[in-house]
């Protein structure tokens, strides 16, 4: 075990730092510190313009192999990328589902072709994707989808019909990744297909769902006889849950450094706040924020756990099980955390009709994190399942 | 950065599983912990002869094998996993960081190369159960050549049974804190033995009533007051002292997860209930995270132990690992006893012993919500 990190990786950190200070400057520092969970709503346009700066410094897509047009960095140096980007400040990303997602999910499964058309628009900040998995029916039971795919011989294209909900920013991706069922008899997670979908189409609709937060980050996507050509499924009909597996193992990279530093972000503003208001004097407040603190600095610990991976005794996917049960609690507790610190003052907007400060929108958004991406409650169920090899639910 | 045990640390880990799960069983426990010395002589004799682990971490110039705190770490979470009696943790963890921390060459010669042979040591510094150099409350008052040491200290780990006693108190007249070697057999010496309701971990009582000491005894700390080095040497037992933690907390899952997938209640095992499952969920997720805590804990340690950069983090790493580990612990010991049902209640199932094992480890060098002061100062203080 060791903590440091190499003389070339240090000078690797000091290449992108300098990088970032240089470019996140002019048009973009607007942006400095915005668009991340809860904001993601917030400058589309200049954010996807930011995206296309990123490409030409060849700072997109970091973790891709060279031969596909990424930086091909090691797992290392990823940490440094993922760290300094949220030090500085920089964005949320518009590309991340291209970039962390169908990137790696095509460079996987895909064929050369899906590859030589789908990959260098993701590179390029130019196109941008979001992801067709829940469905209304569809939620925690993932696997109970029930949009259907056709193959339309006559057209040579397949055909898609269903609706697609808490689908992030699909009012602006160009992309979606769709499963659906290919096989009309089949249950559960057999008979899927794994599709891309383009979004600028007449069957597809979005409509935008707003949130507790009076935001809307989250869509509706409806599919009528939607369309992708014969070569947009992404291995077999049947395979579709493999992928779709395959995609989720691939959420859990080394982004969620990089998640945790924008929670670090957050945790200095609430502690700044803290000591401005005078809550850090109240020994339970102090309790809250060293907890706070102490959960963030083990939540790092255990990100570089995981990827330093593990010795053979299985330790490596234990600690990928919990991570997202771990975060989302945290960042939860985080968000009470930041109202009880701001007191009364946290009942009062800055403007009407529904307008919330940073903290404010924290608290409200954080409710989510609980819930997407698989519920604590399934978190809990996996973990006991595959972590702990205690017993499935009866079936109904 | 690798944040993953070498192979070599590694093969170190899994020769102490394998050595406790045979030695440190449920019978030789309990035998141990009613025994009047409250260890197996025999399989210390062991643990100092054949697996040389007293020596894990001291260098090899004064007898040890010079291995860094990462190894000692891996071996004591063992330890805490399978309840070892043994006075490892008074003799490595408190009395050899101590020697380390505040010893000159030649008494780091004496009393290590003493210890690498099986001498039993421990340190008293406290009587009100302080974790930090501010608790120490004997005196030290130079009288000639020698030093006379009065107070008492309670909560002392393996008191009534160490050889050598690393013994803090305050110069009178500077206020500075002194650290001393003192034979435990001298007279002017008194201990007691406390029972305790853990009885997996010996504590006692100890008075100094005018105790005559040779200024050489005196630890030599450069800088003339040894209070840094005593907040040293209390932080890296912090830092063992959670791995023993971790290691309780992993030992708990496995039983409570063995014993709910036997046990079976309206024709399943109880395991299948997912109102046990998600506790069960919830355990392993502390656990791990208590796991990676004190691996942090254990590199900044060592860095502190060598001078390394990361030294100055020791104070805060420590906390981390001591506030997480501490609740954790004895939330997961809780659980499990809930799980095991009307038999963990019973004397005959392990589960109290890692129960009360929980409470008392809690509550040794700063509960949870003494660190998290401790992080809050840090975070929230000053500039």
């Amino acid at each position: 075990m060791k903590l440091q990190f190499s003389e070339k990786d240090e000078a690797f950190r000091k290449e992108i730092a300098g990088w970032l200070a240089d470019n996140l400057t002019g048009e973009f520092a607007q942006l400095k510190f915005r668009g991340g969970p809860g904001d993601e709503h917030m400058f589309p346009e200049e954010r996807k313009r930011w995206e296309q700066k990123l490409a030409e410094g060849g700072w997109t897509c970091v973790g891709w192999p060279t031969e596909y047009g990424g930086r091909g960095l090691s797992i290392e140096q990823q940490v440094i990328f993922y760290e300094e980007y949220a030090r500085a400040g920089a964005p949320g990303r518009m590309g991340h589902i291209g970039d962390g997602l169908t990137g790696p999910t095509l460079i996987a499964f895909g064929s050369e072709a899906q590859k030589a058309k789908y990959l260098p628009g993701i590179l390029a900040g130019t196109e941008f994707w979001c992801q067709g998995y829940s469905e209304p029916g569809a939620g925690s039971d993932l696997a109970n989808v029930k949009t259907k795919a056709r193959f339309d011989e006559a057209k040579g294209k397949w055909v898609i019909t269903g609706q697609k909900v808490w689908t992030s920013l699909a009012h602006e991706s160009e992309y979606c990744f769709v499963i659906a069922r290919t096989d009309p008899d089949s249950k559960a997670h057999k008979g899927l297909g794994f599709f891309l979908v383009k979004m600028d189409q007449p069957g597809v609709t979005v409509r935008p769902i707003e949130q507790i937060t009076g935001t809307s980050e989250f869509n509706e996507v409806f599919f009528d006889d939607a369309e992708c050509d014969a070569d947009d499924i992404v291995g077999e009909p049947g395979d579709g849950w493999k992928v779709a597996m395959g995609l989720l193992g691939f959420e859990r990279g080394v982004s969620t450094l990089g998640q945790q530093m924008a929670f670090q972000n957050e945790l200095n503003e609430v502690v700044k706040l803290a000591r401005e208001n005078g809550a850090a004097n109240d020994p339970q407040i102090r309790q809250r924020i060293a907890q706070a603190h102490i959960g963030l600095k083990i939540m790092r610990y255990n990100s570089m756990r995981m990827l330093s991976g593990d010795k053979g005794d299985g330790s490596l996917q234990k600690e990928a099980l919990i991570y997202k049960l771990y975060w989302a609690s945290w960042h939860r507790d985080l968000g009470e955390l930041a109202v009880d610190i701001m007191g009364p003052e946290a009942t009062i907007l800055p403007e009407a009709p529904y307008e919330l400060n940073r903290l404010q929108s924290l608290f409200l958004f954080t409710r989510s994190d609980t819930i997407y991406g698989g519920t604590n409650q399934i978190q809990r169920n996996i973990i006991a399942e595959r972590g702990l090899g205690m017993p499935k639910e009866p079936k109904w | 950065m690798d944040f993953a045990f070498t192979d070599e640390q590694q093969m170190i880990r899994d020769t102490a599983e394998a050595f406790l799960k045979d030695t440190s069983t449920s019978e030789a426990v309990r035998t141990a912990m009613v025994s009047e010395l409250g260890y197996d002589a025999e399989l210390w004799q062991r643990l100092c002869g054949e697996m040389y682990w007293q020596a894990i971490h001291i260098p090899e110039a004064y007898g040890g094998l010079g291995l860094s705190y990462i190894e000692l770490i891996a071996i004591v979470e063992q330890m805490g996993r399978y309840l070892l009696c043994a006075p490892y943790f008074s003799t490595v963890c408190l009395a050899t960081n101590a020697l380390l921390c505040a010893g000159s060459e030649e008494q780091k010669a004496e009393y290590l190369g003493a210890i690498c042979e099986g001498k039993t040591a421990t340190l008293a510094w406290s009587n009100t159960g302080g974790w930090t150099a501010a608790s120490v409350s004997a005196s030290a008052r130079k009288d000639g050549d020698d030093y006379l040491l009065s107070g008492d200290y309670r909560y002392v780990i393996d008191g009534a049974s160490a050889e050598l006693l690393i013994l803090a108190a305050k110069e009178a007249g500077s206020d500075a804190v002194q650290l001393f070697a003192v034979d435990a057999a001298a007279a002017g010496i008194e201990r007691q033995a406390l029972p305790t309701m853990d009885q997996t971990r010996r504590q006692a009582a100890i008075q100094l009533k005018d105790l005559r000491v040779p200024a050489g005894a005196k630890l030599a700390c450069e800088s003339g007051d040894a209070a840094d080095a005593l907040n040293k040497t209390l932080q890296l037992a912090t830092v063992a002292l959670a791995a023993e933690q971790a290691g309780g907390m992993q030992q708990l899952l496995s039983s409570a997860v063995e014993y709910t997938q036997e046990r079976k209640q309206f024709n399943r095992p109880i395991a299948s209930f997912q109102s046990i499952k998600h506790k069960a969920a919830d355990m392993m997720m502390r656990n791990e995270v208590a796991r990676s805590s004190i691996y942090y804990a254990a590199c900044v340690a060592d860095e502190a132990l060598n001078g390394g950069e990361l030294s100055a983090e020791l104070p805060e790493a420590a906390s981390i690992a001591k506030a997480w580990c501490s609740e954790a612990y004895f939330k997961n010991a809780g659980e499990a006893m809930q799980m095991h049902g009307g038999v963990g209640f019973t004397w005959e199932y392990d589960v109290h012993l890692y129960f009360k094992r929980a409470k008392a480890s809690e509550h040794l060098l700063g509960n949870s919500d003494q660190h998290r002061e401790n992080i809050a100062a840090l975070l929230l203080d000053g500039e």
